[in-house]
């Protein structure tokens, strides 16, 4: 038996024009990514062409950048004590933050009655999540330097901005990890004659705790990347100061990136791209660690 | 054994020769339900149903879907607690004691009474720590006997004994299932609640839990719900037909509802003309 031709079978059939559409919706799809990412491309590209004229051109060695404190004169400039402020900075919000905001994620989620209540603090989590950060660091200095507390410029202050910022990022990250914990293994452990607690200590938050560390380490690379709250609660920028706690003053790495790059010297210019270079580094490094968490278990689940 | 089916019987009841032993053990009501109603919301789930489950014998709970069996089991163990719109009415007494009095905690009835789901829900923990955690939450340490006697009570012991430490999730579906029943007769529990536990298994998976039930019921009583008929008839000693709006129409012999069932409906049901 011969084929019989095409047109004979399917000639009724007009598909021209759908092919021509899904043609031009696939270019403008692959044109949208490609913009975006070349942006950021350009963006890496130009910081770190910056960043390698200060090595080349002002022969600023990098060990040397890194362990020399703020000053002035921008050949003894370096980013030691910005760079030791903002550490400070993370890792106290991280500590306040990580209690409070799994915490509050494990009541809404697993404890809560869905009231109305609930349901509208639900809701509001993620428009808090939205507010410029700005508006954190002016609610800080309002009431912790400026108003009721009167604590000062110190690194707690800005801790507590960057806490604010990023806490309900980490309760709705949370809380959708614990959400991906199927009912049915709940169950499975309330059928056993768990109590409410174990079963969220002992099958909930192990299954859920990948989603959450995941989110949090996002959540904090956030915060590394602030400027603006730490710059409304007074930090200061590439002075010869090295913190040494949470009550000493508050400087960060970001201010000081900031400050220089307003300076007239070019050589500030160049030492600004060397610090977001130190920047990027430490977030691509965290980004990293989160997306291997999450790789690593996601199929563990289901 | 492919015997000749008498015309009369609609479904074979072929039994073992194990539960024509346990057919002679006179019934001893460990379980039962008195004027039991249960409501989601405003729906009517469970319709005054009485009912005396005997010990060490295995019960069916069949009929067609959303006729209230699988409510009614999950009223035994009080899961239904979880469901807030869900309201229970009447006794649910087990030896003796009204589940559903003020003074009955629902974690410690759970601990008596162990529940077996319809899709295998192992922990994301190793086969081990499946194992030991109904133990573990009783504040008792579990020990590798404990660990080998469960999973040879599930039979599975031969095919795991090996790989002890790995997760529960790399089984095959009928091996979770077998990890979950594992799981639920590691604390040696009284009463075994199945929840359509082969449905979502293949046929040989399905068929090595039933021949796991006709053992279990040595030690165990088991309540099991089934949407198979046959299913019912070859592994229960008691079957209790529910029929839609949560009403119990003939609860008895397994034999007698397949053979000669007293009420039209469940005939109707069983033969197939409706459900």
């Amino acid at each position: 038996m011969s084929t019989p031709p095409m047109d004979e079978l399917f000639g009724d059939i007009d598909l021209e024009w759908e092919h021509r559409k899904n043609r031009a919706f696939r270019s403008l799809c692959f044109l949208s990514s490609i913009l975006g990412l070349a942006a950021l491309a350009l963006l890496i590209a130009d910081v770190l062409w910056e960043a390698y004229r200060g090595v080349s051109e002002y022969d600023i060695g990098i060990i040397h950048f890194i362990t020399s404190t703020g000053s002035v004169n921008p050949d003894r400039a370096g980013m030691y004590g910005a760079l030791v402020g903002s550490v400070l900075l993370i890792v106290l919000a991280s500590i306040m933050t990580f209690f409070i905001g799994v915490g509050a994620a494990i009541y809404l989620e697993e404890y809560a009655p869905d009231t109305r209540l609930v349901r509208l603090i639900d809701a509001n989590l993620a428009n808090l999540a939205g507010v410029p950060s700005v508006v954190y660091g002016l609610v800080c200095f309002g009431l912790l330097i400026n108003g009721p507390l009167d604590l000062g410029r110190i690194i707690l202050v800005g801790a507590i901005a960057l806490a604010l910022v990023v806490l309900p990022i980490i309760i709705v990250s949370a809380m959708e990890a614990l959400r991906a914990v199927p009912d049915s293994v709940r169950n499975g452990s309330y059928a056993i004659g768990a109590t409410r607690w174990q079963t969220i200590r002992r099958v909930v938050l192990p299954a859920a705790m990948p989603g959450i560390m995941t989110g949090t380490i996002l959540a904090i690379a956030n915060a590394w990347g602030q400027t603006a709250p730490l710059l409304m609660v007074g930090a200061i920028a590439s002075a010869r100061h090295v913190p040494t706690g949470p009550f000493d003053d508050i400087t960060a790495l970001t201010v000081t990136i900031f400050d220089w790059a307003f300076r007239f010297q070019d050589q500030f210019h160049v030492l600004a791209a060397m610090g977001i270079v130190g920047l990027l580094v430490v977030l691509l490094g965290m980004n990293m660690v989160a997306i291997y968490i999450r790789s690593r278990y996601e199929k563990e689940l289901s | 054994m492919a015997t000749q089916e008498p015309d009369d019987k609609l479904i074979s009841t072929e039994v073992s020769a194990d539960e024509t032993v346990r057919n002679e053990r006179p019934d001893e009501t460990v379980l039962a339900a008195k004027d039991l109603d249960v409501y989601y919301g405003e729906d009517r789930a469970i319709d005054d149903v009485s009912i005396e489950i005997p010990e060490n014998k295995v019960t069916a709970l069949i009929g067609p879907s959303g006729c209230g069996k699988s409510t009614f089991l999950r009223c035994i163990n009080r899961m239904n607690d979880q469901i807030d719109v869900c309201r229970v009415d009447g006794d649910v007494v087990f030896k003796g004691k009204n589940v559903y009095d003020g003074d009955v905690d629902p974690v410690a009835l759970r601990r008596k009474i162990g529940m077996v789901f319809q899709k295998p829900n192992p922990f994301p923990k190793s086969i081990r720590e499946n194992v030991t955690y109904g133990l573990e939450v009783q504040g008792k340490p579990a020990t590798e006997g404990d660990v080998e006697r469960a999973l040879r009570g599930a039979a599975l012991y031969e095919e795991v004994h090996d790989k002890l430490d790995t997760s529960g999730l790399d089984l095959s579906g009928g091996q979770q299932q077998r990890l979950c029943i594992a799981r639920a007769i590691a604390p040696d529990p009284e009463v075994i609640l199945m929840d359509e536990p082969t449905s979502a298994l293949d046929p040989v998976a399905a068929s090595k839990i039933e021949d796991l039930i006709d053992t279990l019921v040595e030690e165990y009583t088991v309540i099991i719900v089934t949407h198979n008929m046959q299913q019912a008839a070859r592994i229960s000693d008691k079957t209790a037909v529910f029929l839609t709006g949560g009403e119990l129409v003939e609860f008895d012999d397994t034999a007698t509802i397949f053979e000669n069932p007293a009420d039209s409906r469940v005939e109707d049901y069983i033969t197939g003309k409706f459900g």
